[in-house]
């Protein structure tokens, strides 16, 4: 099973490894969503939706549906 | 007359773009609207030397030049068109050193465009705190361009910067990154078909959906002289430019930056640990919204008290002052409280942008967003549309300019269309006057009867507000963007300046952008009550006074009764008893009608309007109460304030679009009639049949 930034757990770090093109807006890219980045979910709000992530040093919430759609790898 | 040149200023959002902006030009600024859409436009002079001014535009934030909403169009429009007086002679790029990296990457593509750029590194003042250290030689080399280190807080660097935008000629206008190595069959081809144009620019114009003044994108596209690629292809390509360009500012920031973590302490971890979590979070919000609830609700009715009282004062000096005619009159009864309908609004307009501005500048607004997007989305709203909700419970018009930190157009267009269903101050003295006449003053388990319909009629207007923002987002088809990626700032105190400058700015924008259709429409009513047609109204005075030849009255009577006659009379009355049939089938009487008819001017009329046909002297409601307790139904007999005909009317106020201030300012946030008519014509017509069924059912 692919793991993706929304199984990451609060605290927990991960490695972008890859993200569907045609899903992921360009916005998310532009903020520093790279393959090779380092990802860290800081806090989720109920419902696991949206999530508070640390991209790189780039702080920003995005929604669980975009969450799906970014491949990590768990370190 | 000296000259001037113009100076874009672009940057990411939470730069301090703006707090530059306000450094730069001070209070010698305004806010005006793009034509046709509803994006601010911020411009300001800013002298340079003896013999130049810069004229600075402060463009919306964007992340980058590939645009996803309204705002940004705006930016890249500009940079494109080399016609449009404002584009920029020089464009100065603001970047906050925390988010250098990510806000390199809108720098390298405005430098792409080959306009002399400056960068701007704001918050240089935290670089100690955050063990950043900078080599601004390396960084203007590799760059090519020149930099300003400033703190907007501490005020340092700006006279650095004018220094800069002076001399802007010297700055190189040679690209970082030559958008060919893209795919550089494809551009090749490109130059090839355009040969005179800049390739990043032509490479905006086929990949951005926005307008253009001089280069097509059809005609550039339906050239066949190169096939275009299809828009998954596109859209990888901006992907590879993204990555080229981060390839690119990584290794310049590993030899110009070292960022030694150690020395850096981190608040906000620890605040945001409290502020988003999932009790406490809520828990905090909460209490926000309550205090500034409260402000808006009890604070500001001290100033508006004064208000009130200063133009009623005014008023009676003028009419003293001022020989008597109908000029007089108009002036008296029309303009000036027209004028004091308009300034009452200011203490609630200027407390509510007062905490936005503080909660936006603070970087609060962001965790609230955060908090509430789950549960808001439901419903077609945004996370942000919480506070202009809440906000409309105390009035609807702050509330509505305070949706203008929705970018979602959609999501910003419903919250607006709703927010007026929230109960606000207005509607609470006539509930408060029908609710103490038809609700018996009785208390059942602990709960009195009369509190516990109020808090229904809050919460009616609540659901209505959230219920219709559902139906509206099944319904309106409009194309917007709906995936969600909110930047988190990091937390700053709110500078005072930018707070202030705010407040003023809407404020101002209130006044002279609503206020003119306010007063309008109250010359308008004025007209209505005061005039009217034959000798019923014209000689009412002789028409009273001879039915009381037989019987002595007290002058004060007459007076009022004169008065009643003449409103019964005027054009509002005959509008009033003209729609007497339509009002009939909900339990009123054409007096009600005349109040309901005036009050589309301001629900709070509603009183006033009773107690002058009543001819009630004073507007004291326990007066008024009795007098509208002793009214009857002219159809059906027996009181005509019932149980039915009451909760009609609440019904009638709770939905019904009554309020001509909001729809004016609507009308300036939506730019155009449609929505505030539409507003007006299906919330009224919902009142009206919901009215109608409950007098029908009770009755």
């Amino acid at each position: 099973m692919k793991l993706t930034v929304a199984d990451l757990k609060r605290g927990q770090l991960g490695i972008i490894k890859s993200f569907s093109v045609d899903k992921v807006p360009l916005k998310l890219l532009e903020m520093g969503c790279l393959p090779g980045n380092n990802v860290e979910l800081l806090q989720t709000a109920p419902f696991s939706d949206p999530i508070y992530l640390n991209i790189n040093g780039c702080h920003l919430a995005i929604r669980k549906e975009t969450a799906l759609q970014i491949e990590i790898e768990i370190i | 007359m000296g000259k001037q040149i113009n100076v874009a200023l672009i940057g990411n959002p939470n730069t301090g773009k703006t707090s530059v902006f306000n450094q730069l030009t001070g209070l010698n600024q305004q806010v005006g609207n793009y034509p046709g859409i509803t994006v601010e436009k911020k411009e300001g002079i800013c002298k340079l030397s003896r013999g130049l001014k810069a004229h600075i535009i402060d463009l919306p934030g964007t992340y980058s030049l590939n645009a996803s909403s309204l705002d940004e169009n705006v930016v890249i429009e500009l940079l494109l068109n080399k016609n449009d007086k404002d584009f920029p002679d020089v464009a100065v790029v603001v970047s906050d050193v925390e988010n250098l990296k990510r806000n390199l990457l809108l720098f390298t593509q405005i430098k792409d465009l080959e306009i002399p750029t400056i960068l701007v590194i704001n918050m240089a003042d935290r670089m100690q705190r955050k063990g950043i250290e900078l080599d601004v030689a390396i960084l203007e080399e590799r760059l090519n361009t020149k930099v300003a280190l400033v703190s907007a807080r501490k005020r340092t660097g700006i006279e650095e910067l004018k220094e800069l935008i002076l001399n802007y000629r010297h700055i190189s206008t040679e690209p970082c990154l030559h958008a060919s190595v893209m795919d550089p069959e494809y551009f090749g081809r490109l130059r090839k078909a355009f040969p005179n144009q800049s390739l990043y620019k032509l490479w905006l114009v086929i990949t951005q959906d926005v307008n253009f003044g001089n280069v097509n994108r059809h005609s550039l596209t339906s050239d066949n002289s190169f096939h275009t690629k299809s828009n998954s292809d596109l859209k990888r390509l901006q992907q590879k430019e993204t990555i080229l360009r981060y390839q690119f500012i990584n290794g310049l920031l590993k030899e110009a930056m070292t960022v030694d973590l150690s020395t850096a302490t981190d608040l906000r971890i620890r605040i945001d640990r409290l502020l988003t979590h999932r009790v406490w979070g809520y828990v905090i919000f909460t209490l926000i919204m309550l205090i500034i609830f409260q402000a808006i609700y009890d604070w500001s009715s001290y100033p508006m008290d004064f208000i009130d009282t200063t133009f009623a004062s005014f008023g009676e000096w003028s009419r003293n002052a001022l020989p008597p005619g109908s000029l007089t009159n108009l002036i008296v009864e029309g303009i000036i409280p027209g004028l004091g309908g308009i300034v009452i609004f200011i203490p609630q307009i200027a407390f509510l942008f007062l905490f936005i501005s503080i909660l936006e500048e603070s970087g609060y607004m962001s965790r609230v967003v955060f908090l509430m997007d789950r549960i808001m989305r439901r419903f077609g709203l945004s996370g942000k549309s919480v506070v202009p909700l809440v906000s409309g419970t105390a009035c609807a018009i702050p509330a509505v300019m305070a949706t203008r930190n929705i970018e979602n157009w959609k999501e910003r267009l419903i919250t607006i269309l709703v927010v007026p269903f929230t109960t606000c101050s207005a509607r609470l003295p006539v509930y408060l006057i029908i609710i103490a006449l038809v609700i018996p003053n009785e208390t059942y388990f602990g709960l009195n009867l009369q509190g516990l319909t109020l808090m229904l009629l809050y919460l009616l207007g609540f659901g209505t507000a959230i219920g219709a923002a559902w139906i509206l987002n099944k319904i309106l088809k409009i194309k917007s963007k709906s995936y969600f990626v909110i930047e988190m700032p990091n937390y700053k105190v709110p500078l005072f300046k930018n707070v202030a400058i705010n407040v003023i700015e809407k404020t101002k924008s209130f006044v002279f952008g609503a206020g003119k259709i306010i007063l309008a429409i109250s010359i308008i009513l004025w007209v209505l009550a005061s005039y009217g047609p034959g000798d019923n109204f014209n000689k009412a005075e002789e028409i009273v006074t001879t039915s009381h030849t037989n019987s002595q009255i007290p002058e004060q009577e007459l007076e009022q009764e004169i008065a009643a006659y003449k409103l019964k009379h005027s054009y509002i009355g005959i509008i009033g008893r003209g729609i007497e049939p339509a009002v009939t089938p909900l339990g009123y009487d054409w007096k009600i009608g005349i109040a309901i008819v005036s009050s589309f001017a301001a629900r709070e009329v509603f009183v006033g309007t009773l107690a002058t046909i009543y001819s009630v002297g004073s507007d004291q409601e326990e007066t008024i109460k009795n007098r509208m307790a002793a009214e009857v139904n002219p159809v059906l007999g027996g009181p005509l304030f019932t149980f039915a005909s009451g909760i009609s009317l609440l019904l009638f106020y709770a939905f019904a679009m009554q309020c001509m201030s909001t729809l004016a300012i609507v009308k300036k946030e939506t730019n155009t009639w449609k929505w505030p008519m539409l507003q007006l014509v299906i919330m009224s017509g919902f009142a009206y049949v919901v009215a109608l069924i409950a007098f029908q059912v009770l009755k």
